[in-house]
């Protein structure tokens, strides 16, 4: 038996789960990650609002691997091998930054054919490092030729580092007082004709690439950082140059012989993404010209290296030492107490400090542009977790 | 020739280090000290409770901009944690090469520390980091949270001195 009161109730009860859309709940949430994007392990959490992303939350660490707390256990060389360990596409960088400081610790200074070996190790791992980016950077915008030619092209880069260091990637040959071995007999010539190659391709490069109207499309005028607020986040590298701001390490603050080589800054005033993809190809025609003055310029022989004991001991005190890495600004802060081993090593790397401006940018952009945004930024998962 | 112009720079670094340094000694008074000047380095180290002043003296008459690196060192015999900023600068060309580290101390037991997230917002992730490896609460940071450690993680911050890696 069942009268229209109790229909009534039934309804009323039934109709206690039907809840009125509020505001929060109109929004979707989308993880992007923590599965290999391209870099690393990296994830990043995106609110939007149909197509628009409205609120982006980063969550770091997933390679964090405590590289810090292990200098403090291993002494001033054999520290050397786990430092590159956080971009070994880039090792001859991260690694500088570190003797430069180990030096101005104990007050070396290295000899002068040493320096320019440091330069050129460097100059090689900057091309080589961006020209994989720039593969990554390609076939996530869905170009596959783009992945397919400078993957290729840095086999050769990888050839003249195997010659020169002994490895392709992680070379550990940045020690503090110099550099671990002198370079092989015929090494200036094979390295001069692979640069010039290099230059012909990076010709080819501009216009696949960078011509590329449909390339231009999705990055022209997308992610605007302007100036000021670059400035104001403390953005390093390519991400502050693509804004307008000539800072470059090398340049304004030269380290060992840089301040003998000629050389332009590059920099753009667009501020958008594609700046951003052009500054490190436009660095990497500069570093091609950098290699052939090196190469120039280097004394005909010398020593490499000041030769040191493998336990030595800083004076007690800090020092501050910085270079210009593929992704920026790449800095080492030592503290030493006086014994064999730092007493505290941090590291600030430039992708740590870039991708301040990832939530920054993506807010208020479509999701589409995403992928243009985050590549643009050149950022290593693995270097920023350290 | 060359000589000559290293001399030269040599030089205007310390000079323009000299007026940097004494105009802070000459605002503070004695809650500031000068721990070193070197070429293109020199560090201060500040009371606790001036460190927000300081900071924004700093950024408003010599154009310090943003943070380098942010970051704590542990000192368990002296029971203190130093809390280092490496200051630099985008807008003065003088200031290029030049780093300024802003330090000041708090202690071990209680670690606090006014936040400058609103004078420099770069530091936002240095001081969330130096939060999780080292303890210290920056007052005034929204997110003195998780960041870089396993969500589970359930000991002291790791870049403590008393923290030891297994088997070493």
């Amino acid at each position: 038996m069942s009268s229209l009161d109790e229909k009534i109730e039934e309804a009323k009860k039934l109709s206690m789960h039907i809840v009125k859309e509020s505001e929060e709940e109109k929004l979707m949430t989308l993880s992007v990650g923590p599965q290999h994007p391209g870099t690393g392990h990296f994830r990043f959490i995106i609110k939007l609002d149909g197509d628009y992303i409205v609120n982006v939350d980063l969550d770091l660490g997933y390679v964090h691997r405590g590289e810090e707390k292990m200098c403090e256990y291993r002494n001033y060389f054999t520290n050397i091998p786990h430092l590159e360990r956080p971009v070994i596409h880039d090792s001859a960088n991260i690694t500088y930054s570190y003797s430069l400081a180990v030096e101005d610790l104990i007050g070396i200074t290295v000899p002068r054919r040493g320096q320019f070996l440091r330069a050129l190790t460097s100059e090689l791992d900057r091309i080589n490092y961006t020209l994989y980016w720039l593969a990554i950077y390609g076939i996530f915008l869905g170009h596959s030729t783009m992945f397919m030619w400078p993957a290729a092209d840095r086999e050769l880069v990888l050839d003249l580092l195997e010659r020169l260091t002994g490895h392709r990637i992680t070379h550990a040959f940045n020690i503090p007082g110099g550099v671990r071995n002198d370079m092989p007999n015929n090494f200036k010539e094979k390295c001069l004709s692979q640069i010039n190659y290099l230059e012909k391709r990076l010709k080819e490069y501009e216009h696949i690439f960078y011509n590329n109207p449909l390339f231009r499309q999705r990055t022209e005028g997308v992610g605007v950082l302007s100036k000021e607020d670059a400035i104001k986040l403390g953005v390093t590298g390519s991400v502050l140059r693509a804004s307008g701001v000539p800072y470059d390490i090398r340049k304004v603050e030269p380290y060992d012989i840089y301040n003998e080589i000629d050389f332009n800054v590059q920099y753009m005033k667009t501020c958008d993404s594609f700046a951003r993809a052009y500054i490190p190809f436009l660095d990497v025609r500069e570093s091609c010209h950098i290699i052939r003055e090196l190469l120039d310029k280097m004394p005909e022989s010398g020593d490499v290296r000041e030769k040191l004991l493998s336990n030595i001991k800083g004076p007690p005190g800090e020092s501050f030492k910085r270079v210009e890495s593929g992704r920026g600004a790449l800095s080492y802060h030592l503290v030493s107490d006086g014994t064999s081993r730092p007493y505290r090593v941090k590291i600030s790397t430039g992708s740590f400090r870039n991708i301040i401006a990832l939530p920054f940018l993506l807010v208020g952009s479509k999701l589409g542009d995403m992928p243009a945004i985050y590549w643009s930024l050149n950022y290593w998962p693995i270097e920023a977790d350290r | 020739m060359e000589r000559k112009s290293e001399i030269e720079l040599k030089k205007k670094s310390l000079l323009l280090s000299k007026d940097i340094l004494n105009s802070v000694v000459e605002k503070f008074g004695e809650k500031v000290n000068v721990i070193y000047d070197k070429r293109n380095r020199s560090k201060i180290m500040v009371d606790p409770e001036i460190i927000v002043e300081t900071s924004i003296f700093l950024r408003d008459n010599h154009g310090f901009d943003h943070v380098e690196s942010a970051s704590g060192t542990d000192y368990p015999k002296e029971d203190q944690i130093e809390i280092n900023y490496h200051l630099g600068s985008y807008v003065n060309p003088d200031l290029f090469p030049y780093v300024l580290v802003l330090s000041t101390k708090t202690s071990r037991s209680d670690p606090k520390s006014n936040s400058l997230i609103n004078i420099f917002p770069s530091v936002e992730y240095f001081e969330r980091e130096t939060y999780e490896m080292l303890g210290v609460y920056f007052i005034g940071h929204p997110r003195n949270e998780r960041f870089l450690l396993p969500e589970d993680w359930a000991d002291i911050p790791p870049l403590r001195k008393d923290f030891r890696l297994k088997g070493r």
